[in-house]
């Protein structure tokens, strides 16, 4: 009964979705306020009926309600309540109920914060909104039901994938989503201002905050995904430009160039059109995220919802949507006023250099991730593009950003004094040239690629605090505190996210380099040696979870200095569906990991232990952790809540931010 | 700015949005690993025994009827998994099997713990032979019919399901026009 009414709440979430995307447009069109103010009541709705659908999938889950046909293919009685609960969105069709009902928020947020919209825009924007919920939902209806039920009821499920049994994939999804999803936002206020022809600083502004919001939670999403893979999947790798991860990588990167380009917008009214079309291709991207791991078009770990069906209704939305954007585009956006111009030494000229940059990465990754596609349409031949393509195209497009992203922050809007800024930057440079003769020096071989990285990060971190201490003048006045609090949260956040990516490079080098790894044989009395520790196998046992059996083997972790610790990596077998995973144990330390994993075998007396050390990785997930809250903090910008957008900053941030 | 570069994303799009098209309405399995050497003969080849005393393995050995090439190793697991499969095949056709980057002794071994299913085996111990085949890993089983061709290619291990599905249907067709 209550699948039914989750399944009728949908139904209504359609037709909702269609009246929230054509009549506030008819409204705006002819200027009636009356049919524009309907897209925040149909916002609403639409929210408060998509809540109550996924309401009613996750009873069936949590009342392991075996007659629906989504809960008995992904659950099981005897899961623990916290994998119930997250298997509503661990399959295809729940997460895409959780995608639109992330989309519906989205859409009520904006009907309900945006005070300060024209009500012609907000109508637009919420029209938009509305169209993108009713493709989905259309695709959920026809292809992707998730409450289809099952008759006769089976006595019980077939377990949720016990890989995605963990709690960093529990939120994963969720995380990655409220990132695409949330790019949604700044793409329906691009279309609104191609309709209405407009693009101006205030629109900026009313962009920004989606943006950011959404840039933060993909962030975070991407970086739960990647520690799930470090530490879940038993290679002891964080990354491995597999299609899926490139996949939510390439919205990352367009929207990190579409969160600096939007400053453009905002402070000199220029890039207009760049910027729009920006907010396009992160949305695209978004969507494509999805088309790829939803159509089977590539096989991977993530391809958990193979059906050709689905994949050419998401690619006709896909064309809809994306094509008709930029059909939209092409056509408008040449009317446009034209932005001023300017100088290429200059903040906005940074910026551009810094956009150019991140489009080429994107480009570079998209490629890479297409490419084989391409040529087995083409073809007919299957080739893989693995790590060394994106090592020897992407890294090259990062040194230089990095170079820049150290003084671009310090640059002057319209013109830059540089030599005034390299004199200030004499220290980075200093603190870069020593960490990269330290690095030579105390690196096993000389290599030159962790040296040229850490020097980066020390150039990128210290330039960033002394461009943050400049602003806030802590070595010049009294009054310092004042200035801290004085100084708009968003550049707080700005020298977080930029530090944040500093500690981010270091993590990267440090395990790209300088990993280990050793293989023993898992017997009892096996003894291994790696990075200064000592590792003794005290014994294997079996036992049983939950929903498993496990093999656990016990290791003895000592080290020169005497310390002592233990890591009891683990095998597990769900018999429901037959699989094998492994649970490494890692010990985290600071300046690196110590990763034991059991490998396969064809009895517990012939399997591997594999041992990794993996030196700062984890700074990885810390500089990812420093940008969402970089991210954030900037979101809590007052200047981005309040009205009218030019008037509001205090005198203090006004005189500070004047620099 | 010309208007023509405001036209230049969509055209982009239109392309990729294509090749995405291809395969999805050709139905291509994005699993499959299509074979170059579908319908043509074996390649040319001369692997020594496994076993001392017996013949060389040749091309001209794979024709006359249709059998099942395996190629396999010890060191591999999934041939472990499979190797049930070959051992069921064996009992109504002819299975050869090409031992792929092994040792001879453990081979050896490997088939005394769970039973040779093979009728004659060869040692491709260069690799060479496979490079020749086309061998993407193992375990891989081909299917040449009568006049020395490859009919068919299977990846991966054997299971029942692939035997119902895919490998019994295909030597069932194989034989009826003749029959």
């Amino acid at each position: 009964m209550i699948a039914e009414l989750g399944h009728h709440a949908l139904v209504l979430a359609f037709l909702v979705a269609l009246i929230q995307g054509t009549v506030p447009l008819v409204g705006a069109a002819r200027r009636d306020l009356a049919l524009m103010a309907l897209g925040r009541a149909a916002a609403l709705v639409q929210l408060l009926a998509l809540a109550g659908a996924f309401a009613a999938l996750t009873h069936a889950y949590v009342t392991s309600d075996f007659s629906v046909l989504n809960v008995a293919e992904n659950s099981h009685s005897l899961k623990p309540m916290l994998y119930k609960v997250s298997g509503v969105w661990g399959n295809h069709e729940g997460s895409m109920l959780l995608w639109v009902l992330v989309l519906a928020a989205f859409g009520l947020a904006v009907a309900l914060r945006g005070h300060d919209l024209p009500a012609v825009l907000k109508a637009r924007v919420l029209a938009i909104q509305g169209l993108l919920g009713a493709g989905f939902l259309g695709f959920i209806l026809l292809t992707s039901n998730p409450f289809l039920r099952l008759e006769p009821a089976p006595a019980d499920g077939r377990d949720l994938n016990p890989l995605l049994q963990d709690p960093g994939l529990a939120f994963h999804p969720p995380m990655l989503y409220l990132g695409y999803v949330g790019f949604s936002v700044a793409f329906s206020f691009s279309i609104a201002a191609l309709i209405e022809g407009r693009v101006d600083p205030a629109w900026a502004r009313w962009v920004r905050p989606w943006t950011l919001a959404a840039w933060s939670a993909l962030t975070a999403g991407i970086a739960l995904g990647s520690w799930w893979a470090y530490y879940e999947l038993g290679w002891g790798g964080w990354w491995y430009w597999d299609p899926v991860e490139n996949a939510s990588f390439m919205p990352w990167l367009a929207g990190t160039a579409l969160l600096h380009s939007a400053i453009v917008v905002e402070k000199r009214d220029a890039l207009k059109s760049w910027t729009i079309l920006l907010a396009i291709i992160a949305f695209g991207f978004s969507l494509m995220g999805t088309f790829l791991v939803r159509s089977g078009v590539l096989t991977s770990v993530h391809a958990f919802a193979v059906d050709p069906d689905r994949g050419l209704y998401i690619l006709v939305l896909l064309a809809v949507t994306i094509g008709g954007a930029l059909t939209l585009f092409a056509f408008r956006a040449p009317a446009l006023a034209p932005g001023s111009l300017f100088r290429p030494i200059s903040r906005e000229g940074g910026l551009v250099a810094n956009n150019l940059l991140l489009a080429t990465a994107t480009a570079t990754v998209c490629v890479g991730t297409l490419y084989p596609l391409f040529l087995e349409a083409a073809t007919g031949e299957k080739v893989s593009v693995g790590p060394p393509f994106f090592h020897a195209t992407f890294v090259p497009v990062m040194l230089p950003l990095i170079l820049l992203a150290g003084i671009g922050p310090l640059l002057s809007w319209k013109r830059a004094d540089l030599q005034g800024v390299f004199s200030r930057l004499r220290v980075a440079a200093l603190a870069a040239a020593a960490v990269a003769v330290l690095t030579w020096m105390l690196q096993h071989g000389h290599h030159p690629g962790p040296v040229i990285g850490l020097a980066l990060a020390a150039w990128l971190a210290v330039s960033t605090v002394i461009q943050w201490t400049g602003r806030v003048g802590l070595f010049r006045r009294r009054g310092v505190m004042a200035r801290i609090v004085g100084l708009p949260r968003s550049a707080h956040g700005m020298t977080l996210a930029h530090l944040g990516l500093a500690v981010f490079i270091c993590g990267a080098v440090g395990d790209g380099f300088w990993r280990r790894e050793v293989v023993i044989e898992a017997r009892p009395g096996a003894v291994a040696e790696l990075a200064g520790y000592r590792v003794v196998l005290e014994s294997v046992r079996t036992g049983a979870g939950p929903n498993y059996q496990a093999e656990t083997v016990r290791l003895r972790v000592e080290r020169d200095d005497g310390a002592i610790a233990f890591l009891e990596p683990e095998r597990r077998f769900y018999p429901v569906q037959g699989t094998q995973t492994t649970e490494a144990a890692i010990r985290s330390r600071p300046l690196g990991d110590l990763y034991a994993a059991v490998g396969e075998g064809r009895t517990p007396q012939h399997r591997t232990l594999r041992l990794w050390y993996t030196p700062l990785v984890a700074w990885i997930w810390t500089g990812a952790l420093m940008m969402v809250l970089g991210g954030l903090v900037s979101l809590s910008d007052r200047r981005l809540r309040v009205g009218a957008p030019r008037r509001t900053p205090g005198l203090v941030a006004q005189a500070v931010d004047g620099d | 700015m010309p208007r023509v570069f405001f036209l230049l994303p969509l055209l982009l799009f239109a392309v990729v949005a294509g090749y995405f098209a291809v395969p999805l309405l050709t139905g291509r399995d994005p699993g499959e690993l299509p074979s170059a050497l579908i319908d043509r003969p074996v390649p040319e080849m001369r692997l020594p025994p496994l076993f001392e005393g017996e013949p060389d393995l040749a091309t001209e050995d794979l024709r006359g009827r249709i059998m099942l090439v395996n190629f396999f190793a010890s060191w591999c697991v999934p041939c472990r998994a499979e190797h049930p499969m070959l051992a069921e095949l064996s009992r109504s056709e002819a299975v050869f099997g090409i031992s792929y980057k092994d040792d001879p002794a453990d081979t050896r071994a490997w088939l005394a713990e769970l039973g040779n299913p093979f009728e004659r085996i060869g040692t491709d111990i260069s690799g060479r032979a496979a490079i020749d085949w086309g061998l993407y890993g193992v375990p891989e089983t081909y299917i040449v019919d009568e006049a020395g061709r490859i009919r068919h290619r299977h990846v991966g291990p054997l299971t029942r399901a692939v035997l119902k599905n895919e490998i019994r249907p295909l030597l069932r067709r194989l034989r009826e026009p003749a029959s």
